[in-house]
């Protein structure tokens, strides 16, 4: 009665919620990525490890400071999007002329050593940060049990992915940020601060990664290596979507979410490689991504 | 010119100070080198702590043995087979070495042992999860000291399938060691008289197991196994607990280290059942030896930590027993003579280079029975080593 | 003339340098060079970034690996065998990549090289997670035992200057020098009426080949392949090598492979071996921010600032 062609509905429908549940928090992620690898165009390789920070800081600041997740939400960006903010004065600014390539290695010497320094002070295995109180337990729905923390990530992440959307799409502040990526000559000679903007969009994007850092705190093991597992995944969303389409990175990380998920229900060891093929075709058919300006 | 008078000076020194008992043993000293991951994810089960581990017993026997200094070198193999196999052949090359202990991931073990037991020197493994080191990959050479993956499946299955628990799922890590867990876990289940009632093999490193969660939800499984390590059980065992799923099934954990239980939260991990072959908290012994180990790295030791000393202290006395460090004489000794020590209870080493010890099987303490960060495990029964290791293979014995 | 002057002192260096440092590790040093000037070949002289050339490096190694323990073949033909593998590989994916520019080729070599990733982590004959180990060193042509590491060490040198010596004629040929116009120039490459995908495409199938040719050597010398080789880390090591040695320049990639792997060598020993990461990072920062052009580069700078 409720399977189809051999497959049992009510388990799919779990499956595809599990599914979107992950896509909303790969949108989360890849949203940082997009903002900075497209409005940008500098190849942050160090934003895996700024999601660490974000982990690991929300456990300090609870451990340190008996700081709790509803203030760490607020704090921890902010701190790890002033990270974000010297970084791109001091080290990403003085090469911003050069290839792309350079602020790829550059940003991928800052991961390996804040890698190594999490490492070297708080161990390889992790620590444990437990669901606020106010979010455990869940719901039980028809076809599965919903834990509230799950429900909380989606909600989460589509009130800040549509607020990040509207604000660089729609409002004034976003059309200078656009307009100043694409002809900086140009702003400036209308009085627009370009080198500031530059800066305070990087410290946002990686705020923002910061952000999905103290999410992921409650459900993920929080460990040094957390940060360099999910970001070529995450790189692979951007791409898929277009660089420089915010739009078309929250849409991919909610997809991939959903295609990643039956993966894991139909051949579970191919999960974390199915991405890679929909990259490929994607980009055999449609060159600038599914929703990328061809140049 | 200053350097070779140096060197003449050093050489002629080295040969005054030589008693007679240095004969018999090579290049005056005893090298071992420690070959472990410093910095990457598995160095909080071996890694500076085996180094510490080994200085700790180089001590205990007064840093002498037969009149010989003990030396101990270490470097980190990155988890990189090649760059360990370098290692290992400069330092049996090169550098005198005359054993190397650590050894921690199986793919780096596997090209280290090789090239040791070309040169004949003595692989003293004390963290791979591998079972080839005395199967399939056996060599005179080759000890096994703290676990593998037969013991921990088997420790951890026997009990809870003749509890009644008869259905089985398995979420195992799909790379060589959770195949292993897999396969010999099955074993056991099928034999006594269980079912495995599912299966997925998650990618190494998957962040989010709640797909998987559902899937043993909907399996009508009793137990739940979870044959992965480090952060894949932690972040399995927490999308558990999570999705309800620990209410409704026991969960199994077949390869955990102490430094992974401890980073679970207690209301998740509390109730999980697992093997281990060392808890600090044993008894008078192991807490005596934990506590120094602790007071030196800041840590709780690790069995690889405790299986690393045991087995250099066994080490030193059959060398002592042997009269020489010659590799063939000293694994005849080790193998002649019993370890009994803090971590080695009912103990013997094998022919075909397993050490066959007590083994435990243990339960994680939930968050209210917990008297502070370190109580972590409860010992809910001793397994006998011959129970818990596989028998050796005939092919195998070096006898 | 300067030039072959300095090649010549070299060549007598590399003949001694076994002598001195240890043959593995030369070889070793060696192995990664070749790999790194591959992949030069491309990002130098054609300014195609790949980020999947450990797929080639891995394809080389798994195929002559296998070859060396189950055909009983000898081992130039295996590493011939391996080389004409990842070229193969390198014919199929670069005829599908070089359509695109830029980080989308990037993208499209790197999701490429993870699909074979996942092919070696699932197929049987790889070994998985413990990889491919024990592979017999063989005798070469049937008489020359390389189980010997001075015999080893001059069969990869000799490997080595032959894969040099194959790039530089690709350079310093007429279809070089298309080459070259096209990573000056495209759209002036095109209008002059060249078929710009199939340059980038045959220099595509060299770089893999040579890659290929690496990881075939890399198998012997350590006698193991694992999935090390053939992972996005590996792709991206290769990239480093070649910007810390200097991109587009010959010698770039000898510098920069030596620098890295000796530094990895004596990094992990001794007192430093827990901050290895830490080290790495540091030094691939100050890399960019001081010395761009690599360490080649900014020696080449000099010489010329001191000559003018």
């Amino acid at each position: 009665m409720t399977t189809f062609l051999g497959i049992n509905l009510f388990a799919l429908f779990g499956q595809l919620l599990v599914g979107l549940i992950n896509g909303s928090f790969y949108a989360l992620l890849s949203l940082g990525l997009a903002i900075i690898f497209g409005l940008l165009k500098i190849i942050n390789f160090a934003q895996g490890a700024m999601y660490m920070l974000g982990a690991f800081f929300a456990w300090m600041a609870l451990s340190y400071f008996g700081m709790n997740y509803w203030v760490a939400l607020i704090v921890v960006p902010l701190v790890v999007g002033f990270l974000g903010i010297l970084m791109e004065r001091f080290l990403v600014r003085p090469i911003a002329h050069e290839d792309h390539l350079y602020s790829l290695l550059l940003t991928f010497g800052v991961a390996l050593m804040l890698q190594g320094v999490f490492t070297h002070v708080y161990g390889s295995s992790g620590l444990a940060y437990a669901i606020p109180e106010a979010l455990q337990g869940g719901t039980k729905l028809p076809f599965m049990y919903l834990p509230n923390y799950r429900a909380w990530i989606i909600v989460a992440s589509i009130v800040v992915c549509g607020a990040t959307w509207w604000l660089v799409e729609k409002t004034r502040l976003g059309a200078y940020l656009r307009a100043g990526t694409e002809n900086p000559q140009l702003m400036q000679a209308f009085g627009i601060n370009v080198p500031l903007i530059v800066t305070l969009t990087f410290g946002f994007g990686v705020a923002l990664a910061g952000f999905a850092g103290v999410m992921a705190a409650p459900v993920y093991s929080v460990s040094p290596e957390m940060g360099s597992n999910l970001l070529i995944v995450v790189f692979a969303i951007v791409v898929i979507g277009g660089m420089g389409s915010i739009g078309g990175a929250i849409l991919t990380g909610l997809a991939m979410g959903v295609i990643e998920g039956l993966t894991k229900y139909l051949y579970p060891e191919a999960s974390t490689t199915v991405i890679f093929l929909v990259m490929v075709i994607v980009l055999l058919l449609k060159p600038a991504g599914l929703f990328g300006k061809e140049a | 010119m200053k350097a070779l008078t140096n060197t003449v000076a050093a050489v002629a020194l080295a040969a005054t100070a030589a008693s007679p008992a240095l004969a018999n043993i090579s290049d005056d000293k005893i090298k071992i080198g420690v070959l472990a991951d410093m910095g990457g994810v598995y160095s909080d089960l071996c890694g500076p702590g085996c180094v510490t581990a080994l200085e700790m017993a180089a001590e205990d026997v007064g840093g002498k043995v037969l009149g010989a200094p003990i030396e101990i070198i270490s470097a980190d193999d990155q988890l990189k087979a090649d760059v360990g196999s370098a290692i290992v052949r400069k330092w049996v090359e090169n550098e005198q070495v005359d054993a190397v202990g650590g050894l921690v991931s199986s793919a780096v073990v596997g090209a280290a042992t090789k090239v040791l037991t070309d040169a004949k020197k003595i692989a003293m493994i004390s963290t791979a999860a591998s079972n080839a080191f005395t199967t399939s990959a056996c060599s005179p050479y080759n000890v096994h000291w703290t676990y593998n993956v037969t013991a921990m499946a088997n420790g951890t299955v026997k009990p809870m399938v003749a509890a009644g628990k008869k259905k089985w799922f398995f979420i195992t890590a799909d790379y060589a060691f959770g195949h292993a867990l897999e396969s010999v876990a099955t074993e056991v289940i099928e034999a006594n008289g269980g079912e495995v009632v599912g299966v997925v093999r998650a990618p190494l490193a998957t962040t989010d197991f709640s797909s998987y969660v559902l899937q043993a939800q909907a399996s009508g499984a009793d137990v739940v196994a979870l044959a992965n390590a480090g952060a894949d059980t932690v972040n399995s065992l927490k999308a558990a607990t999570e999705f309800g799923l620990t209410e409704m099934v026991d969960v199994a954990g077949l390869l955990v280290f102490t430094p992974a239980a401890q980073a679970m939260d207690p209301d998740t991990a509390g109730g999980m059942r697992l093997t281990t072959g060392f808890y600090w908290d044993y008894d008078d012994q192991t807490r005596q030896w934990s506590e120094r180990f602790l007071e030196r790295t800041g840590t709780l030791p690790a069995m690889g930590h405790a299986g690393a000393y045991s087995m250099a202290m066994h080490y030193f006395r059959a060398i002592e027993a042997a009269g020489t460090d010659d590799s063939d004489a000293v694994m005849a000794k080790m193998r002649e003579l019993k370890p009994e020590d803090f971590f080695a209870r009912n103990a013997y080493l094998r022919a075909d280079g397993r050490m066959v010890h007590d083994m435990y099987y243990a339960e994680i303490k939930p968050a209210a029975e917990r008297s502070g960060d370190n109580d972590i495990f409860r010992i809910l029964s001793v397994i006998p080593g011959d129970e818990a290791f596989a028998p050796m293979l005939p092919e195998c014995n070096f006898n | 003339m300067k030039v072959s002057k300095l090649t010549l002192i070299l060549l007598v260096a590399a003949l001694v340098a076994p002598f001195v440092v240890y043959p593995v590790l030369l070889a070793k040093i060696l192995c990664f060079a070749l790999f790194a000037a591959a992949f030069n070949l491309l990002l130098g002289y054609v300014g195609l970034l790949s980020f999947g050339h450990a797929a080639f490096l891995g394809t080389g190694g798994y195929i002559t690996g296998w070859l060396m323990m189950n055909a009983g073949i000898t081992p130039e033909l295996a590493i011939l065998l391996g080389t004409g593998a990842a070229g193969l590989l390198g014919a199929v994916y670069g005829k599908l990549a070089v359509k695109r520019e830029g980080i989308y080729f990037a993208m499209v070599t790197l999701a490429l090289a993870q699909l074979i990733f996942f092919v070696y982590l699932q197929a049987p004959f790889t070994g998985g997670e413990d990889g491919m180990q024990g592979i017999p060193r063989g005798e070469l042509f049937g008489f020359i035992d390389l189980s010997d590491n001075l015999n080893m060490y001059y069969f990869v040198l000799a490997i080595f200057l032959f894969g040099y010596w194959l790039i530089h004629r690709t350079i310093h040929s007429p279809f070089g020098q298309v080459l070259k116009a096209i990573r000056e120039n495209e759209p002036r490459a095109v209008s002059l009426g060249y078929n710009v995908s199939d340059y980038k495409w045959v220099a595509f199938m060299i770089s893999a080949a040579l890659a290929g040719l690496a990881g075939s050597t890399k198998s012997l010398v350590f006698q193991l392949t694992s999935l090390t080789d053939a992972h996005w880390h590996m792709s991206g090591e290769v990239v480093l090598m070649t910007l810390v040695g200097g991109v587009g320049t010959v010698f770039g990639p000898l510098v920069g492979a030596g620098t890295i792997v000796t530094m990895q060598n004596y990094l992990s020993g001794g007192e430093l071996g827990n901050y290895v990461h830490i080290i790495m990072g540091a030094i691939f920062v100050i890399c960019v921010l001081a010395f761009r052009g690599g360490l080649v580069g900014e020696f080449q700078k000099l010489l010329k600032r001191n000559a003018g």
